[in-house]
C-alpha cells in the first residue's frame, strides 16, 4: 500500500551567532509527500512560532517515521486547523485505519470532498491513537463490534485486469452478491 | 432473496482483482465500511477493499485478528482447502487453470480423447435408436 503522505521528523535550529552560541533545537513531526516538502513545511511552521527563517537557520536531521504495527486496526483522532472561504476553523476528525499515514490521507481527501479545502490550507495540530472507549464519532463507533456481520449488498462486476476491459458485453451482469 | 454470505470475522473470500488475484483469504477484521483486514497463510496480514473480494460460502471459527499460527490451525480444522477444491466453484477454477497451462501435446491428447468419447456416445445412441425403432 503506497501512501501519498509520509510522516517525517524534522529537526532544526537557528544558526549560532555571537550573541547566542547554542540556539534551541526544535523538532517537528509533520506530513508531506516528500522530504523536500517536509523541510519547507518545517520552516513554515517554525517561522510562525519563533523568529527564525530558513536563511538564518540550519536543518539538523530529517527522518521518515514508519508505522510500528501496520497490521493492526487503530482508531485515529486528528485535530486540524483549516482555512475555509470565510475564515479559519478547528476540527476534530476520527478515522479507522491500519496506519497513521493512511488515516492522514483519508483526512485530506475527506476535507477536500466535504469542505472543498485543498491540502495546503490544512494544518494538522495533533494526532492520536484513540482507544475504542473514547471515540466520539458514531461512524467509527459502529465498527467497534467483535461480532460484526453485514452482507455486501451490491456486487460490482469488473474484469480482473484492465486489459480485459471491453466496451460491449454479451450479457447483462448479475449484480446480486 | 435474503443474504446468505456475510462479511464477518472468519469468512473466506476470493480475491478477484489486483496483485493477489485468485487467492483465498480470510477476513480477520473489518476496518470500516469499505475495507477489511485479511490474512492468508502465505501473505502478510493487510487491508483490502471489499470491491476486490468475492465472498464464499466457507466460514471458519476464529476470534477477531488471530495470530498466524491460530489462523493456520483454524484453516486446517475447518478443512477449507478440501471444501474449496470440492465445491463446484473451486473445481471450475482448477479446470480453468489447467486449461490455461496446457501445451500443444496436451491439447492433442485432449482432442483424441474427445473424439473417442464422442465415438462411444454415438455408438450408444445408435443402439438406443435401433431398439426404439
Amino acid at each position: 500500500m503506497s501512501y501519498k503522505f509520509h510522516q517525517f521528523q524534522v529537526v532544526g535550529r537557528a544558526l549560532p551567532t555571537e550573541s547566542d552560541e547554542h540556539p534551541k533545537i526544535y523538532r517537528m513531526k509533520l506530513w508531506a509527500t516528500n522530504e523536500v516538502r517536509a523541510k519547507s513545511k518545517f520552516w513554515y511552521y517554525l517561522r510562525k512560532l519563533k523568529k527564525v527563517k530558513k536563511s538564518n537557520g540550519q536543518m539538523l536531521a530529517i527522518n521518515e517515521i514508519f508505522e510500528k504495527n501496520p497490521t493492526t486496526i487503530k482508531n485515529y483522532g486528528i485535530w486540524l486547523r483549516y482555512q475555509s472561504r470565510t475564515g479559519y476553523h478547528n476540527m476534530y476528525k476520527e478515522y479507522r485505519d491500519t496506519t497513521l499515514n493512511g488515516s492522514i490521507e483519508q483526512m485530506y481527501t475527506e476535507m477536500a470532498s466535504r469542505h472543498r479545502v485543498r491540502h495546503h490550507c490544512i494544518q494538522v495540530i495533533k494526532t492520536a491513537t484513540i482507544p475504542a472507549k473514547l471515540c466520539k464519532r458514531e461512524s467509527t463507533k459502529q465498527f467497534h463490534n467483535s461480532k460484526i456481520k453485514f452482507p455486501l449488498v451490491f456486487k460490482k462486476v469488473r474484469p480482473p485486469t484492465r486489459k480485459l476491459k471491453t466496451t460491449y458485453k454479451a450479457s447483462r451482469p448479475n449484480l446480486f452478491v | 432473496m435474503p443474504f446468505k454470505r456475510y462479511v464477518e470475522v472468519g469468512r473466506v473470500a476470493l480475491v478477484n482483482y489486483g496483485k493477489d488475484y485468485g487467492k483465498l483469504v480470510v477476513i480477520v477484521d473489518v476496518i470500516d465500511q469499505n475495507r477489511a483486514l485479511v490474512d492468508a497463510p502465505d501473505m502478510v496480514r493487510g487491508q483490502i477493499n471489499f470491491k476486490r473480494l468475492t465472498l464464499t460460502d466457507i466460514k471458519i471459527d476464529i476470534k477477531r485478528v488471530p495470530n498466524k499460527k491460530t489462523l493456520i490451525a483454524a484453516l486446517e480444522a475447518g478443512d477449507v482447502k478440501n471444501k474449496w477444491e470440492n465445491s463446484s466453484w473451486g473445481r471450475k477454477l482448477i479446470v480453468q487453470k489447467k486449461r490455461a497451462s496446457l501445451n500443444d501435446f496436451d491439447r492433442f491428447k485432449i482432442m483424441l480423447a474427445k473424439i473417442k468419447k464422442a465415438g462411444v456416445v454415438r455408438q450408444e445412441l445408435a443402439k438406443l435408436k435401433k431398439e426404439a425403432a
